[in-house]
């Protein structure tokens, strides 16, 4: 009996977030199709190699030798016009960081997911976003999603976002290993016909490919001395310029993913109780779940607080936020992973660069650095980032970063 | 802003640069002496540039796509390629 269930309808599945990235890749019908197994990713090969042998992906699947590989693979395949799909986690993802640099640098649409896990260093297998947050340079659109049902709707949509001939940027949807790769939830997994025509505006033959009746190389030729250096200034600021649009794709993206499927997430980031809220918590990724009950219960209690899911991580939905954040009284950031060098983590430097730019450096922000290596972000951690950061609004000192773990 | 090119992708047509004679580069050049060549076409295969091709029996360089490495004088089975200094003019 096939253990995939797509079909002219929709069917609700209880799956777990590996499952639901390889049904999300199944329904958009990639033409190739790499991935090396590692923890805690490796069903997500699995499945696609059990759905190609019962037939119902037909691609390609490329069994390689390494996560380099698989990105070079997809790369090329994806270079010559092909719909590609990869997945990785952690020491996969640092091991194809040229690769990852190619695809952005080159323009080539790659589709990847990546099982959120600690880096190397101190060896642990437990989730984090510590390697999702080491490659926020690479020039990929990176979103971190919350639920099972979110992934599977995030790869689809990343294709939407991907192949736009006005993008073209690979996408890599972020999930947090462990908590959503092995978490079983009620997952709706949408037909294929709906998909079909909800991927149908890409008409792929519109985007610009490698032919040998064509040939091209990489980068801009050395006829003159500053060719080269002007060349590559000319691409960096394409690419640059495209990250940029991708903030309005991604909205656009999403409203139709809704109108399509009855589910959208946002766009950018998701406001939960934010419009009245006096005091925000920023958080993204699987605690955000976690975060909401908490609110709600602050809620009951009377104090005006709010929550914003950062679903889009590159770029970095720097207005969004100001638009959003405009007028509240402090912020509190849950950081899963470390920024070295600014001795806090990821979230909490990134947003206050957006702050600054965005006239808003006076509203007292504190961080909140919790869930490394597997460990729980709790009710408990989370209703003492919502108390230190009504202290702090209340005009307290409180001290800027907290390690809530090691307290 | 002024752009090269028309494309988003870092990509650039290869045309101008694909029939580019690379032969200055050389400072030595491959001689085959043709009494000693055994014709086993072994020269041919391990050309880097793909210079050497077979013209009536024999192996000819085209000496504006060689760029002097001498891999082929190296290899030669029966030791028929010789590599001669380019003159400085």
């Amino acid at each position: 009996m096939s253990e995939a269930r797509i079909g002219s309808e929709r069917i609700v599945e209880v799956c777990d977030g590996n499952k639901a990235v390889a049904y999300g890749a199944l329904l958009c019908r990639p033409d190739v199709v790499a991935v090396y197994p590692i923890t805690p990713q490796s069903a997500v090969g699995e499945w696609l190699c059990r759905f190609h042998d019962e037939g119902l992906l037909e691609a390609e699947v490329v069994r390689v030798e390494g996560e380099n590989s698989s990105m070079g693979v997809c790369c090329s395949a994806s270079l010559l016009g092909g719909r590609v799909f990869t997945a990785t986690s952690s020491w996969g993802l640092l091991f194809m960081y040229d690769g990852l640099l190619y695809a952005s640098g080159y323009r080539i649409p790659v589709v990847m997911t990546n099982a959120n896990r600690e880096t190397p260093g101190i060896f642990t297998i437990g989730n984090s976003s510590q390697d999702m947050m080491s490659v926020r340079d690479a020039g990929w659109v990176q979103l971190n999603v919350e639920s099972c049902q979110e992934i599977l709707d995030s790869v689809i949509m990343a294709y939407r976002i991907a192949e736009d001939p006005a993008i073209l940027l690979p996408v890599m949807v972020c999930y947090d290993g462990f908590y959503l790769s092995y978490r079983k939830e009620p997952v709706e997994i949408p037909s294929q016909k709906e998909v079909d025509s909800f991927l149908a505006p890409l008409e792929r033959s519109k985007r610009r490919i490698l032919s040998p009746e064509d040939p091209m190389i990489f980068g801009i030729p050395s006829f003159f001395p500053r060719d080269e250096g002007e060349g590559c200034t000319e691409f960096r600021y394409k690419h640059s310029a495209a990250l940029e649009r991708v903030k309005t794709k991604v909205e656009e993206v999403d409203q139709d993913f809704g109108r399509t499927f009855g589910r959208s997430y946002g766009g950018q980031l998701e406001g939960y109780r934010t419009d009245d809220a006096e005091i925000v918590l920023v958080a993204t990724g699987s605690c955000v779940g976690t975060a909401k009950v908490v609110v709600d219960q602050r809620r009951e209690e009377g104090l005006k607080v709010g929550l914003i899911k950062l679903r889009l991580f590159r770029p970095f939905p720097r207005e969004k936020l100001i638009q959003v954040l405009q007028g509240k009284r402090a912020i509190g950031v849950i950081d899963r992973s470390v920024c070295f060098g600014w001795h806090c983590g990821h979230l909490y430097m990134e947003l206050q660069a957006a702050l600054a730019r965005g006239g808003l450096a006076g509203i007292p922000t504190l961080d909140f650095i919790a869930g490394l290596a597997n460990l729980d972000i709790t009710e408990e951690q989370i209703g003492r980032a919502i108390e230190l950061t009504a202290k702090v609004a209340r005009g307290e000192e409180v001290q800027e970063v907290s390690w809530l773990s090691l307290e | 802003m002024r752009f090269r090119s028309q494309y988003e992708n870092a990509w650039y047509k290869a045309g101008p640069v694909l029939g580019k004679p690379v032969g200055d580069w050389r400072y030595q050049r491959p001689v085959i002496k043709g009494d000693k060549c055994c014709r086993c076409g072994w020269c041919y295969l391990i050309c880097p540039t793909g210079c050497i091709r077979s013209e009536n029996g024999r192996f000819v360089i085209n000496l504006d796509y060689c760029k002097g490495c001498g891999i082929c004088a190296r290899e030669c089975p029966v030791s028929a390629i010789a590599m001669v200094p380019e003159e400085v003019e």
